[in-house]
């Protein structure tokens, strides 16, 4: 069957190789055992998986952009700040009057064109993405607070406020809106990461720049296109939680962007970079969701939840290293 | 030789070292190495790249241990386990790469991992002491001790290096090429060092390609070639053409197929061009249906000319042709043209090692939208076209032998049905049965019509493979000459310069 007489272990993927992938699957349905066993009433019920489908919907969206420039070898520090950022310019546009949509756009567009400043500091510089995007972490947030006149934005009602809404109990099968968002652009990207040469390019600059650079990739160019591609889902993102608080907030989402990153790197992303699946990161963001929400209904405090996270964060980063001790 | 052997039976010697063995998987590095030097004396070890000056300054040092041998510093068993081990016991070592903490000052550099303390305080004064002590031992009591290393020159840096290797107390002290990234009169001030310490009663071993260096600074030498040592002298008593025969009299054992080749219009042509630093001056011509060599040392700027040609480096002066493109261009660029290139670095820059082969071999020309099983079926054919073993196209690279990586990388100019093909090292680090196939390549593609420009450290082989050779030397090619017009000792004499270069 096999093309060439070379191939001689029928296996596709070693063991380690399919532990890889698994992995942050077998982290998932091992957290919704956990909780399922420990608050059997209240967690394990159709409208709670609802909503924390609804709960991972912003984290899940901005995550896909930063897989990508994870495994790209970047970092974004800034998008917890941009998604503030963007609440804050949709909610002004819509009390200028502005359609729901265009608006929409508008918030997606302002995120491309921080991307693009981000991007462009980082080829341009030579400087790394940690400290361009530290120091985006700032720019963004303060300029937040400035177009707001530091304080909330009230719009008026729009559709846009309904996106994170529970559908009426009976067709609850049918998810919301936002979650519909993030599973459709989760397939979109999954699919440009395999079947675009854009996506094969990522790959390559993030396992070596160098490798990519002799190959001929215009590796400034493809990492600004990342970056703006990724703020722009940090721009969609931004949408969500707009929807979520039905006004811009330029202090909303204050260490968001650590949360995405540690749902990417649990979902099997290297921060060295070369390595992150979609779905890994899904799954990640989906994990974060569930001890928070599993937390909250056992009746525990904020602070165990917050130490139960930081926990789940080292332990899935150690695996990561430990698998990259095992490539290596 | 027999007197050398016989000196070393009747001691005097501060370091010998006898029978050293060493073999990594089925490479065989050193096979049987005797090397023995006196104190108040400097040995020089030469050999051509890959004969294993390396790999025994390696056992010597503690880094590898050797599978056979005994060595003795001082009539004394010495069976170094780590490198540290090594330096406690007064072997030095300064390698071409410095290892110094780029950002701490001058004097701690120098007494670093041995620095005096009172209790677990630093004792700054006695560090500044024996810092001092040792670069006056160097005769650069110049050389500021506060600063920040980083700011001294690369010659400064390298005195850094030796003041620590001084400052333990080192009875041998090592230098590997120490000249190959210094000017001429760093040259200068560094022989008048290493005499300095003769003087003071170390036994210096004294690596370099460069045989004038050689003859300018040795007492004796010892020729290494395929991991043994050949022979040996009074530097003085020895004629240079006696050493580089030495060097490389060797037999072919190896098989280079060569078919009927008939060179076509020109599709590479090179004038005058120069790079940042190297190449000074580079023009060559090269023909369809034609394989030419560039011979010279490491160091040489013979990969500096591969990576300015394909756009990897800046160009500085000249012109590059290629085909009916004149002119600069990026690496992007040079692919489209019909140029490809296969880095001598394979793991840091020619291959992206997490990678499947498939994303490696297809990389460079991948369609907009991709279908991963039809790329994986491209990848097949070359998979077993080259014999490279493996579970499937969709493993890892970085699970997969030297020659097989090497063979990948090669696949991908294939893949991209290149005219020309831009060739650093080929070779190098590889098994035997992978050289063979690659060889098998390179006259496959020159027999279709392809040109190759192939560097290599290998003389044999570029004898075998190659149609015409130029020699590069500090920066400079000199004319290519056909296979049949020129030998080993010619090529060595105008790489090491000390030939008449026309």
């Amino acid at each position: 069957m096999n093309p060439s007489p070379e191939l001689t272990t029928p296996s596709r993927f070693s063991a380690g190789e399919l532990i890889g992938k698994l992995g942050p699957l077998i982290g998932l349905v091992f957290v919704l055992a956990l909780f399922s066993i420990l608050a059997p009433a209240t967690f394990p019920t159709l409208n709670n998986f609802e909503l924390i489908l609804r709960q991972t919907a912003v984290v899940g969206t901005a995550a896909l952009g930063m897989t990508l420039i994870i495994i790209a070898g970047g970092i974004d520090l800034s998008v917890g700040s941009g998604i503030a950022l963007y609440t804050v310019v949709i909610a002004l546009l819509l009390r200028g009057g502005v359609h729901p949509l265009l608006a929409a756009a508008g918030g997606i567009a302002a995120a491309a064109f921080c991307g693009g400043v981000i991007g462009f500091l980082i080829t341009r510089l030579g400087l790394a993405p940690f400290i361009i995007t530290l120091g985006m972490w700032g720019v963004l947030r303060g300029a937040a607070k400035g177009l707001a006149n530091n304080s909330m934005v009230y719009p008026p009602a729009t559709g846009l406020n309904e996106l994170l809404q529970p559908l009426s109990a009976d067709f609850i099968w049918f998810l919301t809106p936002g979650a519909w968002i993030m599973l459709v652009l989760a397939a979109v990207v999954a699919l440009m990461l395999r079947y675009t040469r854009f996506g094969r390019h990522i790959f390559a600059i993030g396992s070596n720049e160098q490798t990519a650079r002799l190959c001929g990739i215009h590796v400034e160019n493809t990492k600004l296109r990342i970056y703006m591609l990724a703020a722009a889902f940090a721009g969609v993102a931004g949408i969500l939680q707009f929807s979520y608080l039905t006004m811009g907030d330029p202090t909303t989402a204050d260490g968001m962007e650590l949360n995405i990153i540690a749902a990417v790197v649990i979902g099997g992303a290297s921060l060295s970079g070369g390595q992150g699946s979609v779905l890994g990161s899904l799954v990640g963001a989906l994990i974060m969701t569930i001890v928070s929400n599993g937390c909250t209904k056992m009746g525990l405090a904020n602070w165990v939840e917050q130490i139960v996270t930081g926990c789940i964060i080292v332990l899935a980063v150690a695996l990561d290293r430990l698998r990259q001790r095992r490539m290596s | 030789m027999v007197s050398d052997r016989v000196l070393a039976q009747q001691g005097g010697y501060r370091l010998r070292m006898e029978g050293i063995h060493k073999r990594f998987g089925a490479t065989i590095a050193l096979a049987g190495v005797d090397l023995s030097v006196r104190g108040g004396e400097v040995l020089a070890l030469v050999g051509e790249n890959g004969a294993g000056k390396s790999t025994l300054m390696k056992v010597l040092s503690g880094a590898h241990a050797a599978d056979e041998g005994r060595m003795w510093l001082d009539d004394k068993p010495y069976q170094p386990r780590n490198p540290l081990d090594a330096r406690r016991a007064g072997v030095g070592m300064i390698y071409q790469e410095l290892s110094l903490a780029r950002h701490m000052s001058v004097m701690e550099n120098i007494l670093l991992g041995m620095e005096p303390t009172h209790g677990p305080l630093m004792d700054w004064t006695a560090i500044r002491r024996r810092a001092a002590d040792a670069m006056s031992q160097l005769d650069r009591p110049d050389i500021p001790l506060d600063i920040p290393v980083m700011r001294l020159s690369v010659a400064e840096q390298q005195m850094v290096e030796i003041a620590r290797a001084v400052a333990v107390g080192c009875r041998v002290l090592v230098l590997d090429e120490p000249t190959s990234s210094l000017t001429r009169k760093d040259i200068v001030h560094l022989f008048n060092l290493v005499r300095r310490l003769r003087s003071q009663g170390h036994a210096i071993v004294y690596i370099s390609h460069f045989l004038e260096e050689v003859r300018e600074i040795s007492d004796r030498f010892t020729v290494l070639r395929d991991g043994q040592s050949v022979g040996g002298g009074i530097t003085s008593e020895v004629p240079t053409e006696r050493i580089i025969s030495m060097m490389v009299g060797r037999t072919v054992d190896e098989l280079y197929p060569r078919s009927l080749r008939t060179p076509g219009e020109i599709l590479l042509q090179i004038d005058g061009l120069s790079g940042q630093g190297k190449p000074r001056s580079a023009s060559l011509t090269l023909r369809r249906g034609e394989v030419l060599g560039v011979a010279g040392l490491v160091g040489a700027g013979r990969t500096e000319l591969l990576r300015t040609i394909f756009g990897l480096s800046p160009v500085r002066g000249g012109t590059v042709r290629v085909g009916a493109f004149t002119g600069t261009a990026t690496p992007h660029r040079r692919w489209q043209q019909g140029v490809g290139i296969v880095s001598e670095d394979r793991k840091q820059e020619g291959l992206a090692v997490s990678l499947s082969i498939t994303d490696n071999l297809t990389l460079s020309r991948l369609p907009r939208w991709i279908t991963p099983s039809g790329q994986d079926r491209q990848a097949s054919r070359w998979i077993g076209r080259l014999a490279v073993k493996c579970r499937s196209p969709r493993q890892s690279v970085v699970d997969l032998s030297g020659g097989n990586q090497q063979k990948v990388a090669v696949a991908r100019l294939l893949h991209h049905d290149v005219d020309v093909l831009l060739l650093d090292e080929p070779t190098r680090g590889i098994d035997v049965g992978s050289k063979a196939q690659i060889y098998q390549v390179i006259d496959d593609l020159a027999c279709r019509g392809k040109a190759v420009l192939m560097v290599s450290s290998y003389l044999p082989e570029l004898m075998g493979v190659c149609d015409r050779v130029a020699v590069m030397c500090r920066g400079v090619l000199l004319p290519a000459r056909p296979v049949a017009e020129i030998d080993e000792h010619q090529i060595m004499a105008e790489a090491t310069g000390s030939g008449d270069t026309v």
